[in-house]
C-alpha cells in the first residue's frame, strides 16, 4: 500500500470558451499529459465515454483541437439516486510550436486515454554537425 | 428567523440596521452555492466520483476510470456494500522525455459505496468500456418494489 500515493479526487473542468457554443450540453476540458523528445511530441488525454468514431482530432494552421462527444447515457426506467459528475464533450486546443509531419500523426484511444503522437518533421530534428578540424 | 422579521415591523430592536442585510446576504450566497453547482463539492471526496441510479430491479453504478485496466480493478460485493478498489498506473516514458504538462494523475483508490437497499452480491456485474466503468447490481428479492393488489 505505500508504494505508491492515493488518487485524489478532482472535479471534471468545465471548459470556458469565449464563444458559445451552438450545441447544447456541458463541454469539459480533458486533463493532458504533454512531453517531447527529439523525434515527436506526444500527447495523452483522459477522454472517458469517448469512442473511437466519436473522437475529432484536427490540426491545422499549428492549431490542434481534440473534440469528442460522449454518447448520452440510456437511463430509461432508472431514477437518480447520486450524481457526482457530469457527462458531455470534451475539447481543447493547443498551439503547437514544432512543425509537425501531418502524414505521419498517429492516435491510439485505449480505456478511455488517447495517446496522440506528432512526429516533428525531419528538418526541425536537431543535428549533429560535425567540425573538421582544418 | 429572517422572515419574521421581515414580516413583521423592521426590529426596532435591531441596533445595526446592517447586519440583518449582511446575515441575508451570507444566506443568498449559501443557497447560490448549493444551487447553481450541486457538483461543486462531491459527497464522498473520495475518488472515482460516482453516479448512482435505481430501477425496480436493480442499482446501476457508473465512474470514470480511464487508462484503469480490468485487471488494475478490483470489486467486491456485500449485502448493501460495493468496493471499487484499484489502481491507476501511467506507464513511464523515455528518460529523453521533457515533459511540457502533467496534469493526468496515478495512484490507487478505494471507495466503499453503501446502497440504499440490500443487493444480491451474487449477481454483479461489471463492465468497462471506453474508461467508464458500469457495475449493474441487482437487488434482493427483499428490496424490490412489489405491486400490491387490492381485493
Amino acid at each position: 500500500m505505500t508504494d505508491s500515493k492515493e488518487i485524489k479526487v478532482k472535479e471534471k473542468q468545465e471548459a470556458t470558451s469565449p464563444a458559445q457554443p451552438t450545441l447544447e450540453g456541458l463541454v469539459f476540458t480533458p486533463e493532458v499529459d504533454i512531453f517531447e523528445d527529439e523525434k515527436a511530441i506526444t500527447l495523452l488525454a483522459d477522454i472517458p465515454g469517448v469512442s473511437p468514431e466519436m473522437l475529432n482530432i484536427d490540426l491545422r494552421d499549428n492549431v490542434l483541437t481534440i473534440s469528442g462527444d460522449v454518447a448520452r447515457m440510456d437511463l430509461s426506467g432508472e431514477e437518480w439516486l447520486t450524481q457526482e459528475f457530469e457527462t458531455g464533450r470534451y475539447y481543447r486546443q493547443f498551439t503547437l510550436s514544432e512543425v509537425i509531419d501531418q502524414n505521419r500523426i498517429d492516435a491510439k484511444l485505449s480505456q478511455g486515454v488517447l495517446r496522440l503522437s506528432l512526429p516533428k518533421v525531419e528538418k526541425a530534428t536537431p543535428r549533429k554537425i560535425a567540425i573538421k578540424a582544418g | 428567523m429572517i422572515y419574521r422579521r421581515f414580516v413583521g415591523f423592521p426590529g426596532l430592536e435591531n441596533r445595526n440596521p446592517f447586519s440583518e442585510i449582511e446575515n441575508m446576504r451570507r444566506q443568498v450566497e449559501r443557497l447560490y452555492q448549493g444551487f447553481l453547482s450541486p457538483y461543486a463539492r462531491p459527497a464522498a471526496g473520495v475518488f472515482p466520483l460516482v453516479n448512482l441510479t435505481e430501477s425496480k430491479e436493480h442499482y446501476a453504478l457508473r465512474a470514470e476510470l480511464p487508462g484503469v485496466r480490468s485487471e488494475d480493478l478490483d470489486i467486491q460485493a456485500t449485502a448493501n456494500t460495493l468496493t471499487l478498489a484499484g489502481e491507476r498506473k501511467i506507464p513511464e516514458e523515455k528518460q529523453s522525455a521533457k515533459y511540457h504538462r502533467r496534469e493526468r494523475e496515478s495512484g490507487r483508490f478505494s471507495r466503499v459505496i453503501t446502497l440504499p437497499g440490500e443487493i444480491n452480491p451474487d449477481k454483479v456485474e461489471a463492465s468497462l468500456v471506453n474508461g467508464v466503468l458500469t457495475v449493474v447490481v441487482p437487488k434482493a428479492e427483499a428490496s424490490k418494489p412489489r405491486q400490491i393488489t387490492v381485493r
